[in-house]
């Protein structure tokens, strides 16, 4: 047996690539899952077609799942892929151009027959006409040999073939030197319940390993030690299973019962699937019958005193829009997560977009400000949940809290918080009157406020004597009452514009990150960009670029030193995933020449636009 | 919850200090009148019933209780009502609507909000006219309906609340008029007892933009022979004599017929809770052209569980399979790792 030199690499980007029903997403997962347990730092960047499954075998039915591991702090999922696993000739040239120069290709030689081929588009067979010249091109019979090992367990053939992606996931890990057992225990765990499937799996997750030890193919294996993080325990977690949870804790703190009405929509869907799970938190989950039902029943349940919350993404927010207002007029804590995603209209429903910015910030008709919260990390979901239902309960208001597909099903190491260390948010429901009439008999006033806040009280039914109505109609200041004297809506609408723009004395100032404190440029970003900023910043200072670096989690209001920020760097940049968004906020607001760079291809910044942006917009080193 | 009594009260106690804006002559004066009266009979805390609505004439009444109460968007108060009840079981909920707002605009939520069965009374004002837009066709107008949107008479055919709300099998569905304040205090107290969605088809009088839209059927000198009271257990009969009844033809579908000695043993007799919908639906069609004999009363009242007490049910059982949540454990539940 031969045996392969063993080299050391500071990180590598895997892309594992596959029809729909390849089961990639799951192979992806594995490898990921078991590099976090062995200590890597690593950012994942799943990327699949929005039909379940189109015509097998073709372009439109490739589902990609790209996972980046390294022995250092990183926050992309990277930018070209150095290793690609293709199961068939369609995941071969759906990825072909996103690979680096010299990357290698995995492929399961068995899927390049001449009809997978025609499937696929190509004319001849890319294994055979020298067009990967450039890469370092693997052909493994991984169909054949799974088969093959699971003939005398029983497995019919065709039931075997598709524990492909085992044995793809065994020699990838194999070649990683990725350890099994964690592996094996999982497919013990996962299919337990089906021996046939189980054993299938277990045999062609053991025969892609060793068929990296003995075929002679691979000249070299390679490792990735572990990453020095913080002590602490950690779990891998995507985005939106982060925000189930924010949500989940930040009710628990405020002693509320949660309650999420929502209607099923990609890629917010997964986060009724995780709060749905979860009724021994006393969530109550309602799939209501459409987006408009999902919200009402959200402001429904915030009325009667629970944390009311909404998912949903782009045209869900698009159908909510008339009821935000409502909450916002009623006053009452309401949040509204919506997940970003491609638009307009259903437009590219599983890839990333921020072009919601706006339509959070104006999407109503009148004057009708709301509250913005974003999340920049998968992890970070978790927090910016927990600051939406501070700002929502607080505040008595909607809030619309900013995910977006990158962040909703990519995955970070995430740090365990305790949960003694969480904040608490006190409801502090109304309980008693606050106005005495002139006839001298005690009242109870809805809209009287808070003094600091502006904050109205919040008083659910069931108090005596705290008996009131309200509702969409303006509102007299104070007692609540139906009012359509014009002087009493402009002071309402002055109020309501106050009491959101005072939120900016509960909100942090923007940590700017800028290590040598005289930049010659600063990037502002916002929300899911972070990585990618961060990565193309670095890249930047490295190659001798003085830059500062801001990252945006609210939105409205904005911190309290963001003007001074802006105007303390002769550069602006601002790079967002749609046409410049933040860039007109920022300009609007702060009169400041906030330049744009923008991306709409449903996938993230790779940090090397970043870079190239930055070297850009500074011209030549001076 | 206190379990001090509930508290005597008169009709004052549950009036707002609100001035009542409908305009003078409106139906809803009387519909406002009668709930006002009723509720101190109903042995519900003031403090513990609201009232939800939409858009519309009929969506200003929350203002006129001196309960709780919140006046909504349009078509959208019973999926307010829902996430109300669902998460205050506690609560009487009642949502006030009209027939443009809960069967227009509102058409999706209402259906849903009565198949789930969650605990939420709808009394639906049915005055087949916008008023509140001043004068526009409605989903109950009658075909050729003239008015500012079709003057050339309208083409859509109309909905029968009642046929509707049987079809979505509402468990509860009853109808009534605002010229008849008992019957209205019946029916309404009956939808209150009943556990579940409720749909109480109220008619009522826009004298404004549909004056006598109901007078062939409801005015005093037309109830007789117009009215068909429908009792539990009863035989199907109207008329001041009860000389006429409801039969059913070969085909299954109902008619109106004059009773006899030979015909009196196979009138459709009334059975409220008969969980196949399909008579109380045969009942909802004799009425399907104006001026035609109108059954009043409770159509429907079935058993079937109330959608808030199942979703606390599921709450409650996981908690006793797993346990109270817990933190901790949640931020480990997809496995975890230990950096020292």
């Amino acid at each position: 047996m031969a045996q392969q030199e063993l080299s050391t690499l500071g990180s590598v980007v895997l892309r594992f690539a596959g029809d729909s029903g390849d089961g990639m997403q799951l192979t992806g997962e594995r490898f990921t899952s078991v590099s976090a347990l062995f200590g890597n730092d690593l950012a994942t960047l799943p990327d699949y077609p929005a039909e379940i499954r189109a015509p097998a075998g073709t372009l439109a039915g490739v589902s990609s799942f790209q996972v980046q591991i390294s022995d250092h702090d990183i926050s992309t999922a990277g930018d070209a892929p150095n290793v690609l696993v293709a199961m068939n000739p369609a995941g071969l040239k759906a990825n072909l151009g996103l690979l680096e120069r010299d990357a290698t290709i995995i492929v399961n030689v068995d899927a390049f027959d001449e009809r997978s081929l025609e499937k696929a588009g190509y004319d001849t067979n890319p294994l055979e006409d020298g067009s990967l010249g450039q890469f370092r091109v693997y052909e493994v019979p991984m169909t054949t040999i799974t088969t093959e090992v699971c003939k005398d367990a029983g497995v019919k053939p065709r039931d075997a073939e598709r524990s492909k992606n085992f044995f793809a996931l065994g020699l990838v890990s194999w070649l990683y030197s990725r350890p099994t057992d964690t592996t094996d225990a999982w497919i013990e765990r996962r299919f337990g319940k089906n021996p046939l499937v189980l054993e299938a799996n277990r045999r062609a997750f053991r025969a892609g390993y060793d068929f990296g030890e003995t075929a002679e193919l691979f000249d070299a294996r390679y490792e990735v030690t572990a990453a020095p993080f913080p002590s602490g325990e950690y779990a891998n977690i995507t985005g939106n299973t982060a925000l189930a949870w924010g949500l989940i804790a930040a009710a628990q703190k405020a002693s509320l019962p949660l309650f999420l009405g929502s209607y099923p929509i990609t890629p917010a869907s997964d986060i009724l699937h995780e709060l749905a799970k979860h009724k021994e938190f006393g969530v109550r989950t309602f799939q209501a019958e459409d987006e408009i039902a999902g919200v009402a029943s959200a402001i429904g349940a915030s009325y009667g005193g629970a944390l009311g919350i909404t998912t949903t993404s782009g045209p869900g927010l698009d159908l909510k829009s008339e009821a935000i207002g409502l909450a916002l007029s009623l006053e009452i804590p309401l949040v509204v997560v919506d997940v970003q995603r491609g638009g307009p209209s259903t437009g590219l429903p599983t890839k990333v977009e921020q072009a919601d910015l706006l339509h959070a910030m104006y999407g109503r008709h009148g004057e009708a400000p709301v509250p913005i919260v974003a999340a920049i990390t998968p992890g970070d979901c978790f927090n910016a949940a927990i600051e939406a239902v501070r700002i929502a309960v607080t505040y008595r208001t909607p809030v619309l809290l900013l995910s977006d597909a990158y962040l909703a099903n990519g995955t970070e190491p995430w740090l365990i918080p305790n949960p003694d260390d969480l904040p608490v948010v006190d409801p502090k429901f109304a309980d008693a009157t606050n106005h005495v009439a002139d006839d001298g008999s005690e009242q109870f006033w809805p809209y009287l406020r808070d003094e600091n806040t502006l904050a109205r009280p919040w008083a659910p039914p069931g108090v005596p004597g705290l008996e009131h109505r309200i509702g969409g109609l303006e509102k007299a200041d104070g007692s609540g009452n139906v009012s359509y004297d014009g002087r009493n809506h402009e002071r309402m609408s002055h109020l309501r514009r106050d009491k959101v723009a005072g939120i900016v004395a509960s909100i942090p100032d923007v940590d700017v990150d800028d290590p040598t404190g005289d930049a010659d440029l600063l990037v502002v970003g916002w929300g899911g960009t972070y990585g990618a900023i961060a990565t193309g910043v670095a890249r930047a200072r490295a190659a001798g670029r003085k830059v500062a670096h801001v990252q945006l989690r609210h939105m409205n209001p904005f911190p309290g030193n963001l003007g001074d920020v802006l105007r303390a760097y002769p550069k602006v940049l601002v790079p967002e995933l749609n046409l410049g968004q933040l860039s007109r906020l920022l300009r609007a607001e702060y009169l400041v020449d906030a330049q744009s760079l923008n991306k709409m291809q449903g996938v993230p910044f790779r940090a090397s636009e970043i870079a190239s942006a930055i070297e850009t917009t500074l011209g030549e080193q001076s | 919850m206190t379990m001090t009594p509930v508290p005597l009260t008169t009709r004052k106690d549950w009036s707002s200090d609100q001035e009542v804006r409908w305009c003078p002559g409106c139906g809803d004066y009387s519909i406002l009148a009668a709930i006002q009266m009723m509720m101190p009979d109903l042995g519900v805390r003031r403090e513990s019933t609201v009232f939800v609505s939409g858009i519309g004439c009929a969506a200003r009444f929350p203002y006129y209780m001196n309960t709780y109460g919140v006046h909504t968007i349009h078509g959208r108060a019973p999926a307010i009502a829902t996430g109300l009840a669902m998460a205050r079981p506690d609560l009487t909920v009642f949502v006030i609507t009209g027939d443009g707002d809960a069967l227009s605009i509102g058409g999706n939520h209402l259906i849903h909000a009565l198949r789930r069965n969650v605990n939420i009374k709808i009394l639906l004002f049915n005055n087949r006219i916008y008023g509140l837009t001043k004068g526009q066709y409605s989903p109950t107008s009658e075909r050729g309906k003239i008015t500012k949107s079709t003057p050339a008479g309208s083409l859509d055919r109309p909905f029968d609340p009642v046929s509707l709300a049987v079809g979505a099998e509402a468990t509860f569905v009853a109808r009534t008029h605002d010229m008849d304040r008992a019957h209205m205090q019946e029916t309404f107290r009956r939808a209150h007892e009943h556990r579940g969605a409720a749909l109480v088809e109220v008619y009522q009088n826009c004298n404004v933009f549909n004056d006598a839209a109901f007078e062939g059927i409801t005015g005093k000198e037309n109830r007789g022979s117009m009215l068909i009271q429908l009792r539990h257990g009863e035989p199907v009969r109207f008329g001041a004599e009860g000389e006429f009844g409801v039969f059913r033809t070969p085909q299954g579908a109902f008619v109106t017929d004059r009773v006899t000695s030979e015909n009196e043993s196979h009138l459709v007799v009334h059975d409220e809770h008969v969980s196949d919908p399909s008579l109380a639906f045969s009942l909802s069609r004799l009425t399907i052209s104006d001026h035609e004999p109108t059954p009043m009363g409770v159509f429907r009242d079935v058993d079937a569980p109330e959608y808030g007490a199942s979703v606390s049910e599921q709450i409650v059982q996981q908690q006793t399979a797993k346990g109270l949540g817990d933190l901790a454990s949640l931020f480990r539940s997809n496995g975890s790792w230990t950096v020292s």
